[in-house]
């Protein structure tokens, strides 16, 4: 369906959307709760893809191997899914996006597109080794999320695609998960720092994986290697929080701005890492 | 052009506004539904919450294409398409959890989303809940309850006669906050209205000119003038205080802050939103700005304004005895330099309102303040009589001092002057936060001496203020302050010296407290040192020094009566000792979350420093009996109209319920004044007192009563009852006069002072409000962060007019002094909207225990005095005594964001 007003586009299938990025770049708007924000006082560009209507787009299913979620399935719809253990991560970042009016419009899809730094979505989805499922008039190609995005507010995501879906594998279902987010107040706020850890252990209580993400203390959330490795075989018992050093966190290259230092970031990453860690111990 | 077709509160809606209009927009403008607000435009502040299909969303973020074929309810939707709208509106106005009422809609249709699914919710559920909506004014406490006892019918209060004052009656102007037809700034813009749009610097300091300004009108059809500085008949310059008007309605040549306005658009409403500003015609010059206090008063500084030397634009002195030798005998001295930063004022309702020219007079309706000054500036900017402009003031959706200042008036005024159309405008929420005033930064740094004692000896303080780039109320606020420095203690020897000082910052101008806030957060701090040196209990020490009737204040002046500050502090001892012990036992039990308890005392001044500031009400009894109360005290949230009227009511000896109310207009009613200064209650109600009185002793004179005598109004009569005597005036024999009533009286109050002296002795005011907040905090010691886990706040109020809004002014201002403390920060140029400037959420804002101390004092309406400023000043310091309590680090620059606080305890050797 075209709607006449300043090339405001709302098609009701994928096909159709694709076609609308055929030599054209419109805005692509589902929950309007990132790109309406950025005109505040002013109205929206001329050209808007708009991808709420597509049937299909929103639903949260288990398909093989994989969790399968609609790139349009809001936060409210995660909250509200029968999900296994290794998704409470996921589901607690979703009750603190922002408010429940927020919560009610923001998509995950949207989420990652934006890919802000401070993005509540996307620790807790690279600890479940997140896929993203990008799809275009070729066809669909998946990609793990670490690699979709690849920068401040920079993702790979070409001009001819659409963020389909998010994909999760279910390979880690038993695992817990835990999210710790810091902000200066309670709701409707954006992260200073952001935790999310998934573990899992052997029958004897070992730790067999673990998965570290820290958010807005970089460019983009990012995994910390190091420090999942040195996690792995870590007995019941000991509590993961107590093994971390400072070179755990070299990887981060926090900024200064409004909400707070860069040094307070490095050191609250720290702090909320370890909340996160024992949280899913 | 495609329609769109839905359901708005169970009613079919066929929308023609293009398909990426924000749903709050059309629902506005193209269906009338003016019950949903805009308060950002970007999801932050939850006033446009609305239900589409049962699901709470902001409609600033839904196209409104997504609503096709679905059902919207709105505030005015709400009693009928919900099932417990109607009973949560009742219970709002119960329990007074409208103010200004401009969130109201926004936090009454979440809670209706909430209690239709879940009748028996939880604090902690509504809290979730209602977490997407911000208010500003009442401090979200009575929300809370009004939402948990939604069920409950709520009881009617009439009181009888002359038991009005006193009572918990409901706010008369209530109802139409609660069903959504009260109408704010930007709610009833006639249809027909141009649109205003200003142009603005976009650099803290710049060298500008236009260049083709008629050639670019001309390529936007729909765009009818360009104002600039040339189009201004009268004078281009305004300013709070007459005598340091300094800021041009548009700049010439050169702008002194980022926001400053140099031109506005006029036109077509869709000319208007759709042209693109960033390319109108000016070429701007980046110049070197002065942004802290430290760059402007370097010796060779540039100056702000030519005309003032140092960038200093007024110093204030109060001084007494011998502070210097005083401190240098003290057995204990303390000393410290506490910092603090901008702070916005962030009501949710962004500057609105519109101007229309009948004949050769203007009539201007916005959001306002101060009707009488927004009349006299904008008349002297269209060079006409202040008579020739009228100010009719909107609802106010909050104002806590930066809506004193012309905002958008001029603007429209100018703007409907020249094109003889109806002119409206409304700023977003950026503009909103980029060009209005803001409360001032300061640096202070102080010397406070005391005996083994216990008694204060001396105290130096000298504290200065970044008043940015105009004058405002930056001359208030450096009076204000050296007055108010020692806070309500006896301190025999003082010296107390203030400077506001120019940078190229946005304006700082009036902000609850006026600069006393800021003062307190150094005093009440160095006091809790000096307690801790002399090993005696903070809050005795306080009690010890604490300023009676008998005692002098720093001005020399010893008020009589009416000082209720030691009841204050003492009605906080047990909660204290509870506090304190409660702290003990958590910490001996934990390492990094660790818990304190501080107190903070304040008293404030009512109405203006030394200067008058009359109020006149007037009282007419009209032929069919009822009263006509004309009384310009604006009411923007705090419950003046109430208030007013309460009193009115018992001074006449009549019920309320007689009364009608002639809110301001400054052609309908005679000056009271401006609503600041805790003045309204005092001043204005005072002279609704007197009014009162008149009118009771004309119609005693009339019936040949004595003053004790009852009356009664039945039918057309005017019953006289003096024991066992009854007599009878009867209406319809009486004439009415050309204002329609039988009988009037006018009365004006200005409160008694004195001027000071170049020491800053004499009678500042005539009555001060006194109060003292108890803090109890937990700190993360890991993360820096402070939970705020209840606030006792006792407060003198002299007489409580209304109970319920004295609390409700205390619960606002506590929750106004959390932000204050924690996470407010204003930096200019920087996060101009509502997600990075944070307020407290309805999570943030602890339960708040008022304790009502009623110390009348004689010049007083029935003893009263303000509260609205005095509410805010003591909780900052208070939650920084709780910090240092649990922690041992000292708050010197404020707020105590995590990342500072966090840097503090690392430095006190916290791991």
């Amino acid at each position: 369906m075209k709607l006449a007003g300043g090339g405001y586009v709302r098609p009701t299938s994928i096909p159709e959307a694709l076609q609308e990025l055929v030599g054209a770049a419109p805005v692509i708007v589902s929950g309007g709760t990132d790109i309406y924000p950025a005109h505040a006082g002013r109205a929206l560009p001329e050209n808007v893809l708009d991808i709420s209507g597509i049937a299909g787009l929103r639903g949260i299913s288990r398909i093989g191997e994989f969790h399968r979620f609609g790139a349009a399935a809001t936060w409210t719809d995660i909250i509200r899914a029968s999900l296994p253990p290794a998704f409470g991560a996921l589901q607690q970042a979703a009750r603190e996006v922002g408010s429940i009016q927020v919560q009610n419009r923001g998509t995950i899809g949207g989420n990652i597109c934006n890919a802000s730094p401070a993005a509540d979505g996307v620790p807790p989805l690279l600890v479940l080794e997140a896929m993203v499922e990008l799809t275009s008039r070729n066809g669909a190609r998946r990609m793990p999320l670490a690699d979709f995005i690849t920068g401040y507010r920079q993702t790979a995501k070409r001009g001819d695609e659409l963020l389909t879906a998010v994909l999760v594998p279910a390979a880690a279902d038993a695992a817990k998960s835990s999210f710790v987010k810091l902000g200066a107040r309670k709701y409707l706020v954006i992260s200073i720092v952001m935790a999310a850890t998934l573990i899992e252990r052997n029958a004897a209580g070992a730790i067999t994986q673990a998965r570290v993400a820290v958010g807005a203390a970089s460019k983009m959330a990012i995994r910390l290697a190091a420090l999942e490795a040195s996690l792995v075989g870590l007995p019941s018992g000991i509590a993961p929080s107590s093994i971390l050093k400072p070179e755990h966190f070299e990887g981060l290259s926090p900024i200064s701005d409004v909400r707070a230092s860069a040094a307070y970031r490095q050191d609250a990453a720290w702090a909320l890492t370890a909340a996160a860690l024992d949280g899913a111990a | 052009m495609t329609s769109i077709d839905l359901t708005v509160n169970g009613n079919p809606a066929r929308l023609s506004s293009p398909p990426a209009a924000r749903l709050s927009a059309v629902l506005r403008d193209e269906l009338g539904l003016s019950g949903t607000k805009v308060g950002c435009d970007a999801g932050d502040c939850g006033a446009c919450s609305v239900l589409i299909d049962g699901e709470l969303v902001c409609a600033c973020m839904v196209p409104v294409a997504q609503a096709a074929g679905k059902s919207v309810v709105t505030i005015e939707g709400l009693p009928t398409q919900t099932r417990s709208g109607a009973a949560l509106q009742r219970s709002f106005l119960a329990h007074g959890a409208a103010q200004c009422g401009i969130c109201t809609p926004g936090m009454l249709v979440s809670a209706a989303a909430l209690v239709d699914t879940n009748a028996n919710c939880t604090a902690a559920e509504i809290e979730i809940a209602l977490g997407g909506v911000l208010c500003r004014c009442t401090g979200y406490r009575k929300i809370i309850e009004a939402v948990m006892n939604a069920a409950s019918t709520p009881v009617d209060l009439r009181p009888k006669a002359g038991a009005a004052v006193g009572s918990r009656i409901v706010r008369l102007d209530g109802l139409p906050k609660v069903n959504g037809t009260e109408h704010f700034g930007a709610d009833a813009i006639p249809e027909e209205a141009f649109w205003v749009r200003a142009i603005r610097a976009p650099f803290h300091r710049a060298a500008f000119s236009f260049g083709g300004i008629a050639a670019w009108r001309e390529n936007h059809p729909g765009i009818i003038c360009i104002l600039t500085s040339a189009d201004i008949p009268g004078r281009n310059l305004f300013g709070a205080i007459p005598a340091f008007a300094d800021q041009p309605v548009f700049a010439v040549g050169e702008t002194r802050f980022k926001g400053e306005a140099v031109a506005a658009v006029v036109g077509e409403r869709t000319a208007i939103e759709s042209a693109d500003l960033s390319r109108f015609p000016v070429s701007w010059k980046e110049l070197e700005p002065i942004l802290t206090i430290d760059q402007a008063t370097i010796p060779w500084a540039a100056l702000v304004h030519a005309s003032r030397a140092d960038n200093t634009l007024v110093r204030g002195r109060v001084a007494r005895g011998d502070p210097d030798a005083a401190l240098a005998s003290c057995d204990v001295v303390v000393e410290g330099t506490f910092e603090t930063g901008f702070v916005e004022h962030a009501y949710i309702e962004p500057e609105a309102g519109w101007a229309r020219r009948v004949g050769n007079r203007v009539e201007i309706t916005a959001s306002t303040q101060s009707p009488y000054l927004d009349r006299d500036d904008t008349a002297a900017i269209l060079g006409i009589d202040p008579t020739a402009v009228r100010i009719i003031p909107s609802a106010c959706g909050g104002g806590f001092g930066s809506k004193l200042d012309l905002s958008m008036q001029p603007f429209v005024a100018l703007a409907a002057w020249h094109t003889g159309k109806p002119c409206a405008m409304v700023y977003s929420r950026p503009e909103s936060i980029a060009s209005t005033t803001k409360r001032h930064p300061a640096r202070i740094t102080s010397r406070i001496g005391a005996n083994r004692d216990g008694k204060l000896v001396a105290m130096d303080f000298i504290g200065k203020f970044n008043t940015g780039a105009y004058s405002s109320w930056g001359p208030t606020v450096a009076n204000r302050v050296p007055v108010h420095a020692s806070g309500p203690y006896v301190v025999p020897n003082y010296r107390a010296l203030s400077r506001a000082i120019h940078t190229n910052c946005v304006p700082a101008g009036a902000f609850r407290g006026f600069g006393v806030p800021q003062t307190v957060i150094a005093q009440e701090q160095l006091l809790d040192e000096l307690a801790l040196k002399l090993e005696i209990d903070p809050l005795e020490f306080r009690i010890l020094n604490a300023l009676t009737n008998e005692t002098p204040t720093v001005t020399g002046q010893v008020m009589g009566d009416g000082v209720g500050f030691r009841e204050c502090l003492e009605a906080l001892r047990p909660e204290w000792l509870k506090s304190r012990a409660r702290a003990k036992a958590f910490n001996a039990a934990n390492q990094v979350l660790k818990r304190g308890a501080g107190v903070a005392g304040m008293f404030y001044g009512c109405g203006n420093t030394s200067l008058p500031n009359p109020s006149t009400v007037r009282i007419g009894l009209k032929p069919d009996g009822r009263i006509a109360l004309h009384q310009g005290a604006v009411d923007i949230g705090q419950g003046s109209n109430t208030v007013i009227a309460q009193i009115a009511a018992d001074a006449v000896g009549l019920p309320l319920q007689q009364f009608d109310l002639v809110s301001a207009d400054t052609d309908l009613t005679p000056d009271c004044g401006k609503t600041s200064a805790s003045r309204q209650t005092f001043v204005t109600g005072k002279a609704a007192e007197l009014a009162g009185r008149k009118l009771r002793a004309e119609i005693l004179r009339l019936a040949n009563a004595g003053p004790n005598a009852r009356i009664e109004i039945a039918g057309n009569k005017i019953l006289v009852k003096e024991t066992a005597i009854l007599r009878g005036l009867a209406l319809n024999f009486m004439e009415p006069g050309a204002d329609g009533y039988v009988l009037r009286a006018e009365e004006t109050f200005d409160p008694p002072t004195a001027p000071l002296n170049a020491e800053g002795q004499g009678i500042p005011y005539a009555v001060y409000g006194y109060g003292a907040h108890l803090a109890e905090v937990e700190v993360n010691t890991r993360l820096g962060t402070v939970r705020v886990l209840k606030i006792t706040a006792a407060h003198d109020v002299g007489r409580a007019i209304n109970p319920t809004l004295v609390e409700g002014q205390i619960e606002g201002g506590v929750a106004q002094g959390i932000g204050m403390a924690l996470m407010e920060e204003f930096f200019p140029g920087k996060g101009e909207n509502l997600h990075d400037y944070l307020i407290p959420t309805i999570g943030d804002v602890p339960p708040i225990a008022s304790i009502l101390v009623e110390s009348p004092s004689a010049v007083g309406p029935f003893g009263a005095k303000g509260i609205g400023e005095q509410a805010l000043i003591p909780t900052a310091p208070a939650i920084f005594n709780a910090i240092h309590h649990a922690t041992g680090v000292r708050v010197t620059r404020a707020p105590a964001t995590p990342d500072r606080l966090r840097a503090w305890l690392i430095a006190k050797g916290f791991p």
